[in-house]
């Protein structure tokens, strides 16, 4: 089948971007939309051309390299999926589809369809480290976790870090990536020590790195291929509450160390 | 964060405090938390108001009785305009603070963007929200003031209570003016469609226990303030109340 594509086209971080029209003549419905913009590379490295930027890594949908926006939708129009799980089979003969990178003031673009998400890193960085003994490995159920909480932590740590929610997001708020890291330390046990640090330092840096706030619409929730629920959004907002009238003034003195 | 000495001042205590209070407001999340007490304090006030304003279908006697017995308690009356007053000043501040932050987050947008899960209230709260703030001028100059009243009238001039049916009757006979009530009915609508599931979200309570159920009474409320609000003009215009 034949597919069009409009697609972001941007030198670098300081250039000025347009949409250029191609043309992708036979595409197979067995190719993921990777395999397709492989094929258009190849077309246009022939012809001396730049070949389109765009990351990718596992294309197995697990380490959350790739992602553009599809016509207006993160990921595109499959729930649950990241661009390298997605399959032309879900598009028809003909169709017009606009390619457009991650949005956000946070995430400049680097080339074409690539963003610097290092932002999502330093969001990380802010939240610390979490207390758990090194040496021996502990006795298997030393430290029970309820299964619903457990199941809930899992549910939280399948983000990938994509970036789908930010580029989703009319506010490109980072609340769904931030809110997932820090529930799937705040529902476990090893996770509590830090819990109100990790969530003070967490929020405070996606201010810093300069996301919106969230208008709790929805729209993350949607287009994450991990399907991560805006409830985590909630679970960071009341552990920032919590944690900015909880918290303490720092004592030097005292302990044992 | 903040180091302190292990035995702090009064003094020292007190300003770690309110540096503690500006570090939260400084917060978007914080500033969202002052956006939904405001507005939960909003939302409850407009379905109370809308309670109130119901009895013109009782008659003059019953609503201006009502009326009189707002202004019989100053303490009272005052008290809750100046936590409305306050309310609604911080509501704006902060929308204000948190659009802008918004804007700058999403400096340039999409060629293309679809909704992929989002209400059209929750998307529009940035244009319903002003719109409401030009409603709330114009509403407490016509019926609370009088300044936008053609033929206000008073039932007791001395004490400078208003008559609110006459007022109502009066008012909503010209058809500009409900519609302009109307008008803003729907999108007071669409606000607490989102605003008031919204709130709790903000505050941190989600569960999937509660939350589908607090989204079914957000909906609920916005409906019955749109219905409620909207018959008074309507049945002033059709000459049900007169
Ligand atoms: C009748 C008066 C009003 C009521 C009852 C009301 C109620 C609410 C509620 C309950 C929310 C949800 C808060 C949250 O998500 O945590 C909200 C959000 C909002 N309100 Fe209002 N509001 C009123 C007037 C206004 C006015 C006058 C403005 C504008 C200047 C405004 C602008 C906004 C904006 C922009 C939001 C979304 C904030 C965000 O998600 O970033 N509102 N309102
Ligand atoms: S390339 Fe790894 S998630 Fe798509």
């Amino acid at each position: 089948m034949k597919i069009i594509l409009h697609v972001w086209r941007q030198k670098d971080r300081n250039a000025e971007g347009k949409l250029v029209r191609y043309e992708c003549p036979n595409v197979s419905e067995h190719m993921s939309f990777l395999e397709m913009l492989d094929v258009l590379n190849e077309d246009l490295t022939a012809k001396g051309d730049d070949p389109v930027a765009f990351e990718h890594d596992c294309r197995e949908g697990i380490c959350g390299c790739c992602g553009f926006v599809i016509n207006g939708v993160a990921h595109g129009p499959m729930p649950g999926t990241t661009v390298c799980q997605l399959h032309m089979r879900h598009f028809k003969d003909g169709d017009e589809l606009y390619l457009e990178p991650w949005r956000a003031m946070a995430f400049p673009v680097l080339k074409d369809l690539m963003v610097d998400r290092s932002a999502f890193d330093r969001i990380i960085a802010a939240g610390g480290y979490v207390s758990v003994s090194t040496g021996a490995p502990p006795d298997g159920n030393a430290l029970p976790v309820p299964k619903s909480d457990a199941e809930r932590a899992m549910d939280a740590a399948q983000c990938i870090g994509c970036g789908a929610c930010v580029a989703a997001c009319p506010n490109a708020s980072a609340s769904l990536f931030t809110s997932a890291k820090v529930s799937h330390l705040g529902l476990l046990p090893q996770g509590q020590p830090e819990r109100h640090e990790r969530a003070l330092g967490m929020v405070r840096q996606m201010a810093i790195e300069g996301f919106g706030a969230c208008g709790n619409i929805g729209e993350c929730e949607a287009v994450c291929p991990k399907r991560i629920s805006i409830e985590n959004i909630a679970r960071m907002h009341r552990d920032f509450l919590c944690a900015a009238f909880a918290e303490r003034p720092h004592v030097e003195t005292g302990g044992a160390g | 964060m903040s180091v302190g000495s292990a035995a702090p001042s009064a003094a020292g205590a007190r300003s770690a405090d309110t540096s503690k209070l500006l570090s939260f407001y400084h917060s978007p999340v914080g500033k969202k938390a002052v956006m939904a007490i405001t507005g939960l304090i909003g939302a409850g006030f407009v379905i109370a108001h809308m309670l109130g304003n119901l009895q013109v279908f009782l008659g003059p006697a019953v609503m201006n009785a009502y009326g009189m017995k707002l202004h019989e308690s100053p303490p009272l009356l005052y008290g809750a305009r100046t936590v409305l007053l306050i309310a609604l000043a911080l509501h704006i501040v902060a929308a204000v603070q948190l659009s802008r932050m918004n804007a700058q987050a999403r400096p340039k947008g999409y060629a293309k963007w679809t909704p992929a899960g989002s209400s059209y209230a929750s998307r529009t709260m940035r244009v319903s929200g002003p719109l409401l703030a030009l409603f709330i001028i114009y509403h407490l100059l016509h019926f609370t003031s009088g300044v936008a009243h053609p033929n206000f009238h008073y039932q007791d001039a001395l004490h400078r209570v208003p008559a609110p049916y006459e007022n109502v009757v009066a008012g909503f006979s010209n058809p500009v003016v409900s519609l302009v009530y109307i008008a803003a009915m729907i999108v007071l609508m669409l606000h607490i469609h989102h605003g008031a599931w919204s709130l709790f979200q903000s505050l941190g309570l989600n569960h999937p226990r509660y939350t589908p159920a607090l989204r079914s009474l957000a909906r609920a409320a916005s409906y019955a303030l749109l219905t409620g609000n909207c018959a008074i003009p309507l049945a002033v215009l059709a000459g049900v109340v007169k």
